[in-house]
């Protein structure tokens, strides 16, 4: 039952390959009676008005989400967002109060609890918590062995995948240890290594960073970057911290008293935030590792062709007051960059005839591609004072950056990031209920 | 109210109608005690001796090792080594029958609300109703000896271990709870691999706990018949003699000190962290 939203409108996966996890119409209402507060939430309600007319608590109210497989999706949003319930209505933790939850084309809020088991033991890889939660009276080794020894595989074979999964997470010599005997961030590393061994397509992990130190705690998203690179499973990952849903997610979806208020890439959430909340929340954020080249490249007004003789790409530098101008071949791939001062003085000189740019007249335009983040593209910028060209990925020029457009995107608010077009935002406000990133847990 | 008369006329007829049930209840635990009674016996007494020094070393430490030694030598020595091993054999009875009921009493306790808030009030009934008062049904139903005498022991005894074990398992942490969940523990896994493990040092207390007020109930078992310790304590009282009830006393402190030390360790070991 899905009444006041559409699924998911922006579609995560173009190549139309159906959804590893699609939830749809989903609602968590706790404590007796939870039907008539689905309904008045239905209505809009929001959850402190169910709060306080019911007295039910809301988890989560109306959320519709697609996560395609091999994604790492992101649930951003404070404390009592509801984020770590709608993580735990996906393994069916929590049983729903309505909606449902389909995993590889099977709806698991309908399933009997032994067909249950059975799917979190073969699409789930377990769970990774805030607190760890590993077990104190096993080794390492049989805490990582744990999910293979509930599904009955057998003590040589899950000790050996155990011990793959120790030595992927750098823990290799410590398989004899307890959890005692380990800091933190080692802990941690225990509860990926027994999510890893059991080796399902789904990854569930809540707030998993968020109880470690911040350069431990950097390390390990690094690290599950790279495995994530390597195994390409679905992860899902629940966070309060904007910096790291935005540096781990292919998509995000940033919650706010139960409800979904907008699921887009990083870079969307960054240049078109769906409301004041949304905006207010990336405002703080550090955008050159989310913005790339292409969010902030201008529309080239002008090129000179290589057919082009000197003369007339002169011209056309004139007619556009430009000093410089970007040389691009017949299919518009550049090949090189000459400047007015230099056709000048060749002619001057008499050193090129009026037939065509040849190359002792161009020099290297720096390129980068639209995805380049906004922080390369800096430290090209600062190289020298020439436009840079963008490319896509067949290396037709899509636009430029000027020194100009960078430091325009990084002072501006999100909001009016250059480039991106804002379709159907509201008018520009004055944001002045600040999310406080970062304070307290989930 | 004529409670005296309910009570009375509702014994009388549980006696009546479910005789057979309690004579083969009786007819049970007498052939399980006599059974650990005779290999308890077989075996000379420092054999037997050693034996248990060398089991609480193991589980518990040396030191408690040697008093084991050491005590139950004195025991042997004071010529009440016969006694002791039929008081022995009578805790030993009682005790199995705590745990076998009183584990997953206190299991169903913890996974369920309404179990444990239709427990409570019976378990404080049986611990606070004075022991003497089921005593007598008890003899009632199972006639002078040492059936009664277990019975009257596991209404005592049994309370805090169902408490302990419910306890325990209540308290461990939710997260661990979810870990169990989320890799597809089956809720028997989650009991054996997860909430006993980590709820062990509360059910060792409960364990230890049980096993305390077992033994304080061997001389009142000894007053309805049941031979040991507790009937040397009541003989050396008849007669006035101090000397030979301290020593039957003591005899019963030794067995206490090492079954609570012995249990205690149980419940510490790797625990550290928890």
């Amino acid at each position: 039952m899905n009444i006041s939203h559409p699924p998911d409108a922006s579609s995560p996966d173009h190549s139309g390959k159906p959804p590893k996890i699609a939830v749809r119409g989903l609602y968590k209402v706790f404590g007796p009676d939870p039907g008539r507060a689905v309904a008045a939430l239905e209505r809009g309600a929001t959850k402190a008005e169910v709060q306080a007319r019911y007295g039910n608590a809301v988890g989560v109210a109306d959320v519709n989400l697609d996560v395609a497989a091999g994604q790492t999706f992101v649930l951003m949003g404070l404390s009592g967002s509801g984020k770590s319930t709608l993580l735990r209505l996906l393994n069916r933790l929590h049983e729903p109060t309505r909606g449902s939850v389909v995993v590889d084309g099977v709806d698991i809020t309908k399933l009997s609890r032994r067909e249950l088991l059975e799917v979190r033991r073969r699409k789930f890889s377990g769970m990774v918590f805030q607190q760890f939660a590993v077990l104190p009276h096993r080794d390492v080794l049989e805490n990582v062995a744990y999910g293979l020894e509930v599904q009955g595989v057998p003590r040589d074979a899950r000790r050996e995948r155990a011990m793959q999964a120790i030595e992927l997470v750098g823990l290799a010599g410590w398989e004899r240890s307890y959890p005692h005997q380990l800091s933190g961030g080692m802990q941690q590393r225990v509860g990926l290594a027994r999510a890893l061994a059991v080796d399902a397509d789904i990854l569930l992990m809540d707030e998993a960073f968020s109880a470690l130190d911040p350069l431990i705690r950097r390390e390990m998203q690094d690290e599950l970057s790279e495995l994530q690179a390597r195994m390409r499973k679905t992860v899902v990952f629940v966070t309060h911290d904007l910096d790291e849903a935005l540096r781990l997610g292919d998509r995000v979806a940033i919650m706010k008293d139960a409800r979904v208020v907008q699921v887009g890439t990083p870079e969307e959430l960054i240049t078109a935030p769906a409301d004041d909340y949304v905006a207010a929340f990336v405002e703080g954020v550090d955008k050159t590792g989310v913005l790339t080249a292409g969010s902030i490249m201008q529309p080239v007004k002008e090129v000179a062709r290589l057919s082009d003789g000197p003369q007339t790409a002169l011209n056309r530098m004139r007619r556009s007051g430009l000093s410089g101008i970007l040389v691009v071949d017949g299919e518009r791939r550049i090949r090189g960059y000459v400047t007015s001062e230099r056709i000048v003085s060749a002619l001057r000189e008499g050193s090129v005839g009026s037939e065509r740019i040849h190359g002792d007249l161009m020099e290297p335009a720096p390129t980068v591609s639209v995805d380049t983040p906004l922080h390369e593209v800096i430290a090209i910028a600062s190289e020298g004072s020439r436009p840079i060209a963008v490319v896509d990925a067949s290396g037709r020029l899509r636009g430029v950056v000027v020194k100009g457009a960078i430091l325009a995107a990084l002072a501006r608010p999100a909001r009016e990031a250059t480039g991106a077009e804002v379709s159907g935002g509201a008018p520009l406000r004055t944001v002045d209920v600040r999310p406080s990133l970062g304070a307290g847990g989930a | 109210m004529p409670i005296r008369e309910w009570v009375s006329s509702a014994v009388d007829a549980v006696r009546d109608s479910l005789a057979p049930l309690f004579d083969g209840f009786a007819a049970g635990v007498e052939a399980a005690i006599g059974a650990m009674l005779t290999v308890l016996q077989l075996v000379p007494a420092p054999g037997v001796i050693l034996a248990f020094a060398a089991l609480a070393t193991g589980l518990a430490g040396w030191r408690v090792g040697l008093f084991a030694l050491a005590g139950l030598a004195l025991v042997h020595n004071v010529g009440l080594w016969q006694p002791f091993v039929q008081t022995l054999s009578l805790v030993l009875a009682a005790q199995a029958l705590i745990l076998v009921v009183g584990v997953p009493l206190g299991v169903l306790a913890a996974r369920s609300d309404a179990v444990e808030r239709v427990l409570r009030p019976v378990l404080d009934f049986m611990q606070t109703m004075p022991a003497f008062v089921y005593l007598i049904p008890a003899v009632m139903f199972f006639g002078i000896g040492v059936v009664p005498g277990v019975v009257a022991t596991f209404v005592f005894a049994i309370p805090p271990l169902v408490r302990l074990v419910s306890l325990g398992i209540r308290q461990v942490p939710a997260d661990l709870i979810e870990a169990a969940e989320a890799f597809g523990s089956t809720s028997w896994q989650r009991l054996v691999k997860v909430e006993v493990p980590v709820a062990r040092p509360s059910i060792m207390a409960g364990v230890n706990q049980s096993i305390m007020l077992n033994l304080s109930m061997v001389v009142i078992a000894g007053m309805i018949g049941a031979r040991g310790l507790g009937a040397e304590v009541l003989r050396g009282i008849q007669r006035l003699n101090v000397g030979q009830g301290f020593e039957a006393g003591l005899a019963v402190v030794v067995l206490a000190i090492v079954l609570d030390r012995v249990t205690a360790s149980v419940g510490r070991r790797r625990t550290r962290d928890a």
